[in-house]
C-alpha cells in the first residue's frame, strides 16, 4: 500500500477551473467532481454522503465512512476518488485513512470474528481468547486467513463491558463467551 | 412548538398509555439485547394479544443491573424479572395482576436504595425512539423555559449556581466555562458534544445516548442558548452503531416537532446538530484532537492556549462538553440550581453515573450522589466479589487513571479525592480487580493500550511509552532489574510532565498508582520471579536471560 499513491496527471484540471472568475475581483470557483471510479453503483452512495455536505473538505471521515461500509474496505482508488473530489490532498487523505483504526486498508475476510480487548474484557480474559483464537487461525490480529475465509480482529471496547468477555461475530455481540464457544463458531465458519 | 403545545402532548401520552391495564417494560440495552431481549419483547406482544390482556410492551434503555439481563420490568407494579427469556413471556403475561412470577423476580433493593437518579432518570422509563416519551417525561420544557423566560446569562447563572463540573474526567466548572464561551467574541460559535467514549470498560455515555439521547439534545440546545451559538456537532465512536442511530432518529424527530430548526418556540433562536462519527482514536477525547477530528483530520491535539473556548472548530469560539453534562443541563434548569447543589460532596456536586464492571456481582450502571464511599459502592450497590475471591482493587479513570486498594475504599467519591490517590474521575468507568488480576499486567495493559493510541506528535508520549511498554514486558517476563524499576519511575515522571496533550500526561497514571500501592508486587517479579495472581509467564527464567538480570 505504501508507495502507491499516485496522482493521475489528468487529475489536476479537477481542482479549479478559474473559468469562472466573476471579473470583479472575486473568483468564483466551478468545481468539477471527477467522474465516478467505476459503474459500481456503490459509488453513487459514496457521492451522495459528500454531496450531503456540500462537498466541503471536513466531510473526508465521514465519507471515508460511508467508503467503508459500502466496500468493506479503503482502497487506492477510493482515497484517490475521495480526495480528489473533496479537493483534499492525497497525503491527508491517506493520512486519515492509516491514522484511525476504524479504516481498514485490506479487505476482510468472509466472516470476521473480533475480541474485545478492553479493561474488562481483559479482567475477564480476553488475552487468553486472543491467543486460542490466533492459534487456530494461525494468523496474528488484523488479519485474515490465507483463505480469506475469517478475519481476527480486536476492538478497544465495544462497550458491552458488563458482560464481559466479549466476541463480535460478524458484528454480532456475544458476551460472557468461553474459549470454546468461540473456537466453535470459528469451527462453523470454516467448513463452510 | 410552544409549552402548550408540549403539555397537551405529554397529556396525548398519558391518554393514550392509560388504555393499557398494564406496562411491561423490556430492557433493550447492548448486554440485554445480546442476549435476546428483541425475542423477548415480539413474544410479549403475541403472549399478551392471545391472552386478550391490555398490555403495553415498551422497548426501553438500559435498566441498569447488566449482568441480571435481560431485564423486564411490570408497571404499575415495578416488578423486576431476570434473566427472562422468550419463553417465558406467557408466564409473565398469566400473572400480570396477580403475584409476581417467584422464580424470576429480582431483588435488588439494596443496589438501587443508594442509587440517586438524575442522569439516568427516565433510563428504563421511556422508548428512546419515541420523542412523545421524552416529552411525556417533562422533556423539552427546559428548553422552552429558557427561551421563553430566561437570558442566556440566566442561565449560564443557574449551571454556575449549581456547582456542575465537567463529567468527562476533568472537572472543570461547567458554568465557567459556558461563560467564557458567551464571552468570545465572535458571530459564529459552536457547541459540541463529546460522545467519544474511549476509556475501555467505560459504557456510560453509550446509554445515555441510545437510551435518552432527546436528554442530551436538549441539554446542548440550552447552551447554544447561553452561548450564542446555532450550530452543534455531536461527535460519536463509530463502534456505537445503535447510538448513532438512535441520535439520528431524535434529531429528525426534534426537527420535525420545531424543537430544533429555525426560530423555536417562535423565538428568534436557531439551533441545529449534526452528527460526526469518530473513527477508532482514542486520543480524540481530546478536546482539540476531537476538533480536528470534526474537521475532517487527523486527530492530533495542539498545544492550549488558545483554549477551544476563543478558537475552537474552524477557529471560533466552541463549547466543548461531555454527554453527561449535557445530561444534568435539562433537570438543573427544571429543578434550579440549589437543588443540584444540594446533593454530593463538599466541591464535586450532584450524581454521577459509572459504569461497574469487572470482578463483582452485579455489574451494569449505577448512578451515586458523589461523595458515597466507593466501599458502599463495591460491596453494598455492587454486591461485592463474587466466587469467594478477594477484592485487590478498583480501577477508576480508564487508561488516564489508576487503580484504587481495598484501604482507600473508605474514601468518597469526589473529583478531588480521586486525585489526591492517583486515579481521576474520569469519564465514569470503574473496574473491579480480585486477587487473581496481577497488578504489574494490569499497568503493563494500560501502557500497551496508551502505546497504540499515542497519536506521535510528541516525542514524551510516543516514545516514552513505548519504552515503559518494554521495561514492563522485561518485568513481567521475569526479566527485569531494580534498575528498571528505577528507570520505569523516572520515566514515569518525565512522560507526565512533559507530554503535549491529556494522553500523555495521565498515561503513566496506572503504573504510578500500582507503584504507590502494589509495589511489593513489583518486587517479586523482580527479585521472587514470581506473579502471586498467577498471570505472568516468567518464561524468561533461562540462563542467557539471567546474566542480564
Amino acid at each position: 500500500m505504501v508507495g502507491t499513491m499516485r496522482v493521475a496527471p489528468n487529475a489536476v484540471p479537477h481542482r479549479l477551473q478559474l473559468s469562472g472568475c466573476s471579473g470583479q475581483g472575486g473568483i468564483v470557483p466551478v468545481i468539477t467532481p471527477p467522474p465516478l471510479p467505476s459503474e459500481d453503483k456503490r459509488w453513487k452512495i459514496v457521492n451522495g454522503t459528500m454531496r450531503k455536505n456540500g462537498f466541503a473538505r471536513h466531510a473526508l471521515i465521514e465519507t471515508l465512512h460511508t467508503v467503508q461500509s459500502s466496500f468493506g474496505f479503503l482502497d487506492d482508488d477510493a482515497i484517490r476518488f475521495v480526495a480528489l473530489s473533496l479537493h483534499v490532498p492525497l497525503s491527508q487523505a491517506y493520512g486519515v485513512a492509516t491514522f484511525y483504526h476504524y479504516f481498514t486498508l485490506k479487505p476482510p475476510g468472509k466472516h470476521t470474528v473480533t475480541v474485545c480487548a478492553g479493561t474488562a474484557c481483559y479482567i475477564k480474559g480476553a488475552d487468553k481468547l486472543i491467543a486460542a483464537a490466533e492459534k487456530r487461525l494461525g494468523i496474528a490480529p488484523g488479519r485474515t486467513t490465507p483463505d480469506g475465509q475469517i478475519s481476527l480482529m480486536t476492538a478497544r471496547c465495544v462497550g458491552a463491558c458488563s458482560r464481559a468477555p466479549v466476541v463480535l461475530c460478524d458484528g454480532e455481540v456475544a458476551g460472557e463467551i468461553t474459549r470454546e464457544q468461540m473456537l466453535e463458531q470459528l469451527e462453523r465458519w470454516a467448513v463452510e | 412548538m410552544t409549552i402548550e403545545e408540549l403539555e397537551q402532548i405529554a397529556k396525548n401520552v398519558q391518554q393514550e398509555n392509560a388504555k393499557y391495564d398494564y406496562e411491561v417494560n423490556v430492557c433493550m440495552d447492548l448486554a440485554c439485547a445480546s442476549q435476546g431481549a428483541g425475542a423477548l419483547k415480539d413474544a410479549l406482544v403475541k403472549a399478551a394479544e392471545a391472552a386478550g390482556k391490555k398490555v403495553l410492551v415498551r422497548r426501553t434503555g438500559c435498566m441498569g443491573p447488566c449482568s441480571h439481563g435481560p431485564l423486564v420490568r411490570v408497571d404499575p407494579e415495578e416488578t423486576l424479572y431476570r434473566h427472562v427469556s422468550a419463553e417465558m413471556a406467557d408466564i409473565i403475561v398469566q400473572h400480570l395482576g396477580g403475584s409476581p412470577v417467584p422464580e424470576l423476580q429480582c431483588d435488588l433493593n439494596e443496589h438501587f436504595d443508594k442509587q440517586v437518579r438524575v442522569v439516568l432518570e427516565n433510563a428504563g422509563y421511556i422508548d428512546p425512539e419515541k420523542i412523545d416519551d421524552y416529552i411525556a417525561h417533562d422533556g423539552y420544557k427546559a428548553l422552552l423555559t429558557v427561551l421563553t423566560e430566561m437570558t442566556p446569562n440566566g442561565v449560564i447563572h443557574r449551571i454556575t449556581e449549581s456547582g456542575l463540573r465537567g463529567r468527562g474526567g476533568g472537572g472543570y466548572p461547567t458554568g465557567l466555562k459556558w461563560g467564557t464561551v458567551a464571552k468570545a467574541k465572535g458571530d459564529v460559535k459552536y457547541v459540541v458534544c463529546n460522545g467519544d467514549e474511549g476509556d475501555p470498560g467505560a459504557f456510560m455515555d453509550r446509554s445515555v445516548m441510545e437510551g435518552d439521547p432527546h436528554r442530551v439534545i436538549e441539554g446542548m440546545a440550552i447552551a447554544a442558548y447561553a452561548v450564542g451559538a446555532s450550530k452543534g456537532f455531536i461527535y460519536v465512536r463509530a463502534e456505537y452503531p445503535v447510538a448513532v442511530s438512535r441520535l439520528t432518529t431524535a434529531l429528525r424527530e426534534a426537527r420535525r416537532h420545531g424543537l430544533l430548526g429555525n426560530n423555536i418556540c417562535n423565538t428568534p433562536f436557531n439551533f441545529d446538530v449534526e452528527i460526526r462519527l469518530g473513527a477508532g482514536a482514542f486520543v480524540c477525547g481530546e478536546e482539540t484532537a476531537l476538533i480536528a477530528s470534526i474537521e475532517g483530520r487527523r486527530g492530533t491535539p495542539k498545544p492550549r492556549p488558545p483554549y477551544p473556548a476563543s478558537s475552537g472548530l474552524w477557529g471560533k469560539p466552541t463549547l466543548i462538553n461531555n454527554v453527561e453534562t449535557y445530561a444534568n443541563v435539562a433537570p438543573i434548569v427544571r429543578n434550579g440550581g440549589k437543588w443540584f447543589f444540594s446533593m454530593g460532596s463538599e466541591r464535586s456536586k450532584g450524581t454521577k453515573v459509572f459504569a461497574l464492571t469487572g470482578k463483582i456481582a452485579n455489574t451494569g450502571l449505577v448512578e451515586v450522589p458523589m461523595g458515597i464511599k466507593l466501599r458502599e459502592i463495591i460491596e453494598v450497590i455492587g454486591g461485592g466479589v463474587p466466587d469467594g475471591h478477594k477484592f485487590k482493587a478498583v480501577q477508576t479513570g480508564g487508561p488516564s487513571g489508576g487503580c484504587i486498594p481495598e484501604e482507600m475504599l473508605d474514601v468518597g467519591v469526589s473529583y478531588d479525592a480521586l486525585l489526591k490517590m492517583g486515579s481521576i474521575m474520569g469519564s465514569g468507568g470503574m473496574i473491579v480487580m480480585d486477587d487473581t488480576s496481577c497488578m504489574v499486567n494490569v499497568a503493563r495493559f494500560f501502557i500497551e493500550f496508551c502505546m497504540t493510541e499515542s497519536c506521535g506528535k510528541c516525542i514524551p508520549c510516543r516514545a516514552g511509552t513505548a519504552q515503559m511498554y518494554t521495561l514492563l514486558t522485561r518485568i513481567c517476563t521475569g526479566a527485569g532489574t531494580m534498575d528498571d524499576l528505577a528507570l520505569l519511575e523516572d520515566l514515569c515522571v518525565t512522560v507526565k510532565e512533559t507530554s503535549l496533550c491529556g494522553l500523555g500526561q495521565t498515561a503513566p497514571n496506572p503504573v504510578l498508582s500500582t507503584l504507590k500501592y502494589f509495589r511489593n508486587e513489583y518486587i517479586e517479579h523482580i527479585l521472587d520471579k514470581c506473579c502471586r495472581a498467577g498471570v505472568c509467564q516468567m518464561a524468561a527464567i533461562e540462563p542467557e536471560n539471567e546474566v542480564v538480570a
